[in-house]
């Protein structure tokens, strides 16, 4: 019979029949080939999954935002209780900043922004996005009490205890949005959805770091400088297990643009954090620190992008809907 | 871990599972792929009876598919597939036809002429009235952050166009790619399994439109019935390749409650082999990020603890 997927005829490419995937492109120098082209039938190459709809700079912007502003209060929070003012003042004024930022990018990527309320209609567990709406709904005023505290050095007790609860959400803003891009069919996120958290707080955590490295006097940045580190070496390691762990459908992180940016987010990530690691002993620390914060800055940005974009490609391509399926079926059969 | 059937496995009673107490049996559509004529009535039924607005005229050279899929403004789609196959040698299609007692009283099954030339390959033409499955475990309904998408008391799955505030989220969440956005309205749409007929007693506009009985609506339990039967005999007249689609309880959407009869793989026609609902695997999501966030507060800990030099 036609249509069997694995004994299709090589470049049968009539209607219905087997298309064989696109020839992979490899981008990168000395990649390991993670598994072999696949054959496989599609009904006319179309893909089988609806992409999202959502666009890319509202909502990678959105994840992007989310881990500054949430890693920041962390930064926040220590930066206050340990007597670095500077350190902490940059940092509050950057998680009410980034959160506002992010939520407005959510609310501009409704098809219905007038409606943004009716996500607080109902309380969700099985809806990573109405979780994360009730999350913001006491996180965002917590960072900016903590903010508007900070700038106008009054009402201080208020001030101590919104930087502290702030600090306490702030992990939970960083990684929700882990969950939210794979809580979804598309198959290059939901197969991530082990490791992605891990990577999305390492993102976040250079992302912070880089903001206060640009911001905050280098004297007061030590925490920053090791939290710089220590984020880039969580979200590189738990990037690279992630792709060894998902198979063929890593495959569009290595491809086209999400591959150019991912390579750009290593590159720039690890720089930042190497720099970020001398900035503290140099005579050109200022410097060196400002350097380093724009490199994790934009080097976090680039990873949500490239993450949120493979996760499109993924979807907009039959072959990684439907080759993983195949092999899961014969696996449980044979 | 997985929350009993709340999320994945099989649910006999999804209405009730979904708060109703006293809920009429489950409907649902069973699309037998085996006798669709391709005519479309389904299609343009659909869109009447909904209103849903016109979406571009497009010739597509993709068989006589010009719709190309379901989506915002299509609601039911008829697939086409040209296949060339050597069906015609092991198995005559119309003798077996005549043996089976489904043609339509009208056309007296013995009046058919077979057509097929001795010994050639044969165009094979597939097609298949799509829609939504109506998941016993949808995952558009569960991303749904507004709950916009419900659960009727049919057991059906139906957008509030009233709520949806266009968040998109159901659109990636959706196994096979049916729920999408209207672009210039920004809701989600979707077959809504003619949810005002139903409460009215009618069936849906296109199993009520279709002339060949291929698309069947009922009590989900009666159809299943019905589908296993006429599965066996298909089998039994030497249609070795139909099988039925979705109408398990034990696959990966817990069965769909609109479920089909193929003559060839799942993807042939643009569905996917073995889908799972996301949310199966929503508690090890939390649990990992959950872990994630204990670990860059404890990672900010650590950046803190050594002195600064
Ligand atoms: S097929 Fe897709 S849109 Fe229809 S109920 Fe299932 S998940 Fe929802
Ligand atoms: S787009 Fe509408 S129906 Fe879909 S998840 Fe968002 S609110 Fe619900």
């Amino acid at each position: 019979m036609t249509g069997s997927p694995w004994d299709a005829e090589p470049g049968g490419d009539a209607p219905g029949a087997a298309h064989s995937g696109r020839p992979r492109r490899r981008r990168g120098r000395g990649e390991r080939a993670m598994v072999p082209d696949a054959r496989f039938s599609s009904y006319y190459g179309r893909p089988i999954l609806k992409p999202p709809t959502w666009r890319p700079l509202d909502i990678a912007g959105y994840l992007y935002l989310g881990g500054l502003a949430g890693a920041s209060s962390l930064l926040a929070a220590g930066g206050h209780a340990t007597g670095r003012p500077a350190l902490a003042r940059s940092a509050k004024l950057g998680a009410a900043g980034a959160i506002s930022l992010s939520l407005a990018a959510l609310v501009h990527d409704l098809g219905r922004p007038t409606r943004f309320l009716n996500m607080l209609r109902v309380v969700k567990p099985t809806s990573p996005m109405s979780m994360g709406s009730w999350l913001l709904v006491g996180y965002a005023p917590l960072t900016l009490a903590a903010a508007a505290s900070d700038v106008v050095g009054r009402y201080r007790l208020v001030g101590s205890a919104a930087t502290g609860a702030a600090g306490v959400l702030g992990p939970a803003v960083a990684t929700y949005t882990a969950v939210l891009i794979s809580d979804t069919a598309v198959p290059s996120w939901h197969e991530g959805h082990r490791e992605l958290p891990f990577v999305f707080a390492g993102s976040a955590a250079t992302a912070a770091a880089g903001l206060a490295l640009v911001a905050a006097p280098v004297a007061q940045t030590g925490p920053a400088r090791r939290m710089a580190v220590l984020g880039a070496a969580l979200e590189l390691g738990a990037f690279r297990s992630m792709k060894r762990r998902m198979g063929l459908v890593a495959e569009p992180f290595e491809e086209g643009r999400p591959h150019t940016l991912l390579r750009a987010a290593e590159v720039l990530t690890a720089g930042g954090a190497a720099l970020a690691g001398c900035a503290g002993q140099r005579r050109h620390g200022r410097r060196l620190a400002a350097v380093a914060g724009a490199a994790l800055l934009t080097g976090s940005a680039a990873l949500r992008f490239g993450v949120f974009l493979a996760g499109v490609a993924s979807a907009g391509d039959p072959k990684y809907t439907v080759v993983p399926q195949r092999e899961r079926l014969r696996d449980r059969e044979g | 871990m997985t929350h009993g059937n709340q999320l994945y496995g099989p649910q006999p009673d999804v209405a009730g599972a979904a708060g109703y107490a006293d809920a009429p049996p489950r409907m649902g559509f069973f699309t037998d792929t085996s006798v669709c004529i391709g005519c479309k009535a389904c299609e343009v039924a659909c869109k009447e009876w909904n209103a849903v607005p016109e979406d571009g005229l497009e010739l597509t050279g993709m068989s006589y598919d010009n719709t190309q899929g379901l989506g915002a403004d299509t609601w039911r789609h008829v697939a086409f597939i040209e296949q060339r196959t050597t069906v015609g040698e092991d198995v005559d299609v119309f003798d077996a036809a005549r043996r089976l007692d489904t043609a339509p009283p009208a056309a007296a099954a013995g009046q058919i002429s077979p057509v097929q030339p001795e010994g050639r390959t044969e165009l094979r033409w597939l097609m298949s009235s799509d829609v939504c499955k109506h998941c016993t475990h949808a995952a558009c309904l569960d991303v749904c952050p507004t709950g916009s998408l419900f659960r009727t008391e049919f057991g059906t799955v139906v957008v509030q166009e009233d709520i949806c505030n266009g968040c998109g989220y159901c659109v990636p969440a959706c196994p096979y790619g049916v729920i999408d956005q209207r672009r210039d309205d920004g809701r989600a749409w979707k077959c809504t399994l003619c949810y005002d007929r139903l409460g009215a007693g009618m069936e849906p506009a296109c199993a009520k439109a279709c002339p060949t009985d291929s698309i069947q609506f009922g009590p989900l339990e009666e159809l299943r019935d019905r589908a296993a039967d006429r599965v066996s005999r298909l089998q039994a007249a030497g249609v070795t390749d139909a099988r039925l689609y979705g109408a398990s309880p034990d696959d990966g959407v817990g069965g769909d409650g609109a479920f089909f009869l193929l003559l060839d793989e799942p993807e042939v026609y643009g569905l996917p082999p073995d889908p799972v609902v996301t949310t199966r695997d929503l508690p090890d999501m939390w649990r990992h990020a959950a872990m994630a966030a204990v670990s860059l507060g404890a990672l900010a800990v650590a950046s803190f603890l050594k002195r600064p030099r």
